[in-house]
């Protein structure tokens, strides 16, 4: 190798150095640029504010300061209900599905089956089963006497329902990479808990979930940022409602970006969430570190 | 237009996440789009040069689409050497592509736009001013109601060519009436006669006007009904908020009212007014002119649909428009523009086809025909024609009115007392109209 010079390296990086910088890098960099000016990318001027745009966010008086914080404080309370689950639903299946049994493969696609389908179509579907009204869930809890819920107007129903609604989705998703996992733990482990008289808790809570730590950070930090990032479902379910209480922070960033036209403001919303998700995840991965005895 | 896509419009799906706000806009800084052509006649003598492709923009995605297909595709026929090439996309992606496209060049040559975008896209260079089409057209004030006229005025030019109007409108499903004891052929008119009506369908277990926390159609209704009391949603110059005025309150306690009176359940969720309309377990609704052509195609449903009642002591209704406007081109294309002049002079004069899409058209000619009058629903709701409010030709002004949408669905929802939602919302959209100001300079 070293008969090929200093430049092979940097030769088998340029394919992906070069799709990195011109979609991540440079428009990252663009945005910390246009972060700090009034940018509307069809107005000619585009003025120099400095921090302002930052600063504004800070500011309860500013007209952008309100709509982002309560985005924000939406985004944080679907990330905290919905993080549990989307970790622990999988697992569980994950588990059940590496068993034997007849019909495995089915019903590993009918639990990924789900997954596969757009965010539009779910949310269509799930209007129609919450409706306060017409919904089949409310008039199957009808049957046990449960008076309407207004599973998209009322909280907290909001946010279970949109909890719940990501979590049909997309646990078909983790589930498998849950499996994956499990297929790489060794059985010998297994039968050495088994000589050793484990039973299956304790072969569970001493094999699988160590075994699987690695996988489970992975889990938790993508769904982190997944869930941080949800947009379409309270979108299209509750529309934001009631009130912004489920307006989260991508939605006030794509109305003030695209809607109202403040490039500038909207990025200045993105880099504060960038940063607040970088940090999240940071104090995930500390936390879940491999610990040496 | 279907209700569907024209909520999103205002939801605003746009692309999905930071990523693009990051990377979406980056063509953009060279956006300085070409000088508006010279423009002659305005497309009124037609079109003699070299063939042209045009494209055209619009969001009909809903059951309007296949109307103006139609007359995209006679015209074709009858102009050999333009092709006018129709896109159809969901207005929200639509709002927030159209500006993009003609940035990088590669706008369409012509567009449809609701009224209330047209300020802001004018404002923000993405479309022409088109007075000479409005000369060549011969349209005069005189031809559209007043407020249809001024709201395709910016800054003293002309940047849509209205093509129709779409009033919301009082539907109302006669069996239930019938049952109440009410006569379907004289639905309730007056503030008075409603409260009677409503009472009627509330003593044989119906509940009569489902009020929706959501802008379709309940942002709409609680509108309607400010002006009926004599408000305004903003002050004389638009700089500040006044829709928390008496007349606001009034509007929105009435609306509101619905649900603790009985006369609607509570949660009432997106479009289950309607919905419940059509099975029969609401009476009225006021919806879009749109509607019609939803409820035509229920069978069985038994139903009307008449002007707005006067709750307020003033008509008045809400409303939206269709005009046509030209993007502007980087490059300017003389004949392009020529050609684009001359199609919508064509549509222009064909409304009456759209009209039957669910539509009120524009020109006060079209209206009066005996044609028009033939469509009675389309008919009875062009009746409200001088009683129409849009919002001002204010760019920006969709960003104010969005907090008004928050504030209709707390009260409605019965979380928060309509005074003091109205007084909330008023304080952060009058931020947004002062940064709006110094956003556009206005």
């Amino acid at each position: 190798m070293r008969g090929h010079g200093r430049a092979t390296p940097y030769l088998f990086l340029a394919p992906y150095l070069v799709l990195f910088t011109v979609f991540v890098l440079g428009p990252a960099v663009f945005g910390l640029w246009m972060s700090l000016h009034d940018w509307d990318f069809q107005l000619p001027g585009k003025p120099f504010v400095g921090l302002q745009n930052y600063k504004d966010l800070f500011d309860p008086l500013s007209a952008t300061a309100e709509p982002f914080w309560h985005g924000m404080r939406a985004t944080g309370i679907f990330t905290i209900a919905s993080v549990p689950f989307l970790v622990a639903v999988p697992l569980g299946l994950a588990v059940l599905l590496n068993r034997h049994f007849p019909g495995r493969t089915f019903f590993r696609a009918v639990y990924f089956a789900p997954y596969v389908l757009g965010v539009a179509v779910i949310g269509l579907m799930f209007r129609y089963i919450l409706d306060t009204t017409f919904g089949i869930l409310n008039a199957f809890l009808g049957i046990f006497g449960v008076p309407e819920i207004g599973w998209t107007t009322e909280q907290p129903y909001a946010f279970v329902a949109l909890v719940a609604v990501t979590v049909w989705w997309t646990t078909g998703f983790n589930a498998i990479i849950y499996l994956a996992g499990l297929q790489d733990i060794p059985a010998e482990q297994y039968e050495a808990a088994e000589l050793d008289g484990a039973n299956g808790w304790q072969k569970f809570r001493n094999v699988t979930l160590p075994g699987l730590r690695p996988v489970t950070v992975f889990i938790v930090t993508i769904t982190l940022l997944a869930s941080a990032n949800m947009f379409g479902q309270a979108l299209l379910i509750t529309q934001g409602g009631p009130g912004d209480t489920t307006t989260t922070a991508l939605m006030v960033i794509t109305d003030v970006g695209f809607s109202q036209f403040r490039m500038g403001q909207a990025a200045a919303m993105s880099y504060l969430l960038a940063l607040c998700l970088a940090v999240v995840a940071l104090i995930t991965f500390g936390l879940m570190r491999e610990r040496k005895s | 237009m279907n209700t569907i896509n024209r909520r999103l419009v205002l939801g605003g799906i746009g692309a999905l996440g930071a990523a693009g706000i990051l990377a979406g806009c980056g063509e953009g800084s060279a956006g300085k789009p070409g000088a508006a052509p010279a423009t002659g006649d305005g497309g009124a003598k037609g079109y003699e040069g070299p063939n042209v492709e045009l494209d055209f923009w619009n969001g009909f995605t809903g059951g309007d689409g296949p109307f103006m297909r139609k007359l995209v595709d006679q015209f074709n026929t009858e102009h050999p050497n333009v092709k006018v090439k129709m896109t159809v996309m969901q207005w929200s992606d639509y709002y927030t592509k159209l500006p993009t496209a003609v940035s990088s060049g590669r706008g369409p040559a012509v567009a449809i736009m609701h009224v209330d975008s047209l300020a802001t896209n004018a404002a923000r260079n993405v479309i022409e001013p088109l007075d000479d089409v409005a000369k060549a057209l011969e349209l005069k004030q005189e031809d559209f109601a007043d407020v249809v006229w001024k709201a395709g005025e910016y800054d003293g030019k002309r940047y849509g060519i209205p093509l129709d109007v779409h009033p919301l409108g009082f539907f109302y499903n006669k069996t239930l009436m019938t049952q109440a004891g009410l006569d379907p052929a004289k639905p309730p008119a007056t503030a008075d006669e409603y409260a009677a009506a409503l009472d009627a369908l509330k003593g044989k277990g119906i509940q009569g006007h489902w009020a929706t926390p959501f802008t379709f159609t309940g942002v709409l209704s609680v509108q309607a009904l400010l002006w009926q009391y004599g408000g305004q949603l903003f002050n004389e110059d638009s700089s500040k908020t006044v829709w928390h005025e008496e007349p606001g309150v009034k509007a929105l306690t009435w609306f509101s009212d619905l649900v603790k009176n009985g006369h609607s359940p509570k949660n009432v969720a997106q479009d289950a007014d309607n919905i419940a309309v059509m099975n029969g377990k609401n009476a009225f609704v006021w919806n879009g002119i749109w509607n019609i052509n939803t409820f035509k195609e229920k069978k069985g449903l038994e139903w009307g649909v008449a002007p707005l009642p006067n709750i307020g002591g003033t008509k008045a209704a809400w409303a939206g428009s269709h005009q046509f406007c030209l993007p502007k081109l980087k490059t300017p294309d003389q004949n392009k523009s020529t050609a684009a002049r001359v199609f919508v002079n064509y549509v222009s004069q064909k409304s009456l086809e759209w009209a039957k899409g669910g539509q009120v058209p524009a020109r006060k000619q079209v209206r009066e025909s005996a044609d028009f009058k033939a469509l009675t629903d389309q008919a009875a709701l062009a009746t409200q024609i001088d009683d129409l409010h849009f919002p001002p030709p204010v760019p920006g002004i969709g960003d104010a009115l969005a907090e008004l949408n928050k504030a209709v669905n707390e009260a409605v929802l019965q979380k928060t007392d309509p005074a003091k939602a109205l007084a909330d919302a008023a304080a952060r959209a009058d931020k947004i109209l002062e940064a709006n100001r110094k956003k556009y300079g206005a």
